[in-house]
């Protein structure tokens, strides 16, 4: 599956998660690049029925997508784990209001991991989305990435709540330079 | 120098009934409740330098409404960034207003980046904004007003006022309470 003029590369098990997407109807979607979402990004821009926004810092999609949900649009924002610090003074806009909210991390620091400025967001991250109020889901395998992108969007947006569902460097692919 | 509560009063008056307002925290967040505490208001009363985000994932829920955001100038200094993401999306149906004290009024009138260097219209206008006007004088607001309105977004209106505190006119602060209310009065 794909959509518009970009499509998976076979085997690519973010497709999943962009089904999971379609199923539940995603409107929206916010950004911070990461190469671990590269193909993901391209699709949903390719897909007429998701409007993509990138943003300059990820506390910006956490405001946009409650700013949609205000406006009846289904979001999802997708950053990589350092930009999770950079939320969290924006996530209170989230705890204060009951904005459902999900979010698709990609994670650095944690496996393999060759920069060592990634490793403290890193180890912060699964702690830091508790702390704020989050449900936290961790993919270790394709077939996760994309049951819990289906639950977590139906657990935001059916009972309120804020889910980040964090996709594992070993999941990934550790990043070498 | 313009009265920030009369400015917002004044651009407000008779709203056309798709307009939406998202009010950034602080002084903005009671101007607009004193020009009339309405459903269709959405008021922050923290997330710091979101306003203008919030405006535009409105915006592109809700093509139909004109979605203004009316903020302060420590807010948008906060959400720099924010104009770069609204100017390169480019909707139509955006329009965001800051009443510019060039200070942090809730903290102690301490001076900001208005008040020295920075120009928030040329910093809008350099992000891709379509049209920026920043009124130093009453009679500027009724031209300011009508491209808060009907110009094609996105639009950045500045409006310099006098600092000083003026009586707080306090809102709603439950944040699902107005999340409710809003979200009744836009479906």
């Amino acid at each position: 599956m794909g959509a518009g003029i970009f499509s998976f590369s076979s085997g690519d098990w973010r497709e999943g998660i962009f089904a999971a997407m379609k199923r539940e109807a995603v409107a929206q979607m916010a950004y911070v690049p990461d190469a671990g979402h590269a193909s993901l990004i391209k699709v949903c821009h390719a897909d007429a029925d998701i409007d993509c926004t990138v943003c300059t810092t990820e506390e910006e999609g956490v405001a946009l997508l409650a700013g949609a949900e205000l406006g009846g649009d289904r979001g999802v924002m997708l950053m990589q784990s350092s930009g999770v610090g950079n939320c969290v003074n924006m996530f209170s806009l989230l705890k204060s209001c009951g904005f459902p909210f999900v979010t698709i991390v990609t994670m650095r620091g944690e496996w393999a991991e060759f920069n060592p400025w990634q490793v403290p967001m890193g180890q912060a991250t699964e702690e830091t989305f508790r702390r704020s109020g989050f449900i936290v889901y961790r993919a270790d395998t394709g077939e996760d990435a994309a049951a819990m992108t289906e639950s977590a969007i139906r657990l935001a947006y059916d009972s309120n709540c804020a889910v980040a569902v964090l996709l594992s460097q070993r999941l990934i692919g550790a990043k070498d330079f | 120098m313009i009265e920030r509560r009369e400015a917002v009063a004044e651009i407000l008056k008779d709203r056309p009934d798709n307009m939406l307002v998202i009010t950034g925290l602080g002084s903005p967040t009671y101007d607009v409740a004193a020009a009339g505490d309405v459903a269709k208001n959405f008021y922050l009363w923290g997330a710091m330098g979101g306003a203008a985000s919030m405006g535009l994932g409105l915006a592109q829920a809700q093509p139909e409404a004109r979605v203004l955001v009316i903020t302060g100038d420590g807010e948008m200094l906060m959400g720099l960034g924010s104009l770069a993401t609204v100017g390169g999306k480019q909707p139509a149906n955006l329009a965001v207003l800051v009443i510019d004290n060039e200070a942090f009024g809730e903290t102690g009138g301490q001076q900001s980046h208005t008040g020295r260097t920075t120009n928030l219209a040329a910093v809008a206008l350099a992000c891709g904004f379509r049209q920026v006007l920043t009124a130093h004088k009453r009679d500027e607001i009724v031209g300011l007003k009508d491209m808060m309105l009907s110009a094609q977004g996105p639009v950045l209106g500045v409006i310099k006022v006098s600092s000083g505190e003026l009586a707080r006119v306090l809102p709603e602060r439950n944040g699902h309470a107005i999340r409710n209310t809003f979200k009744q009065a836009v479906k």
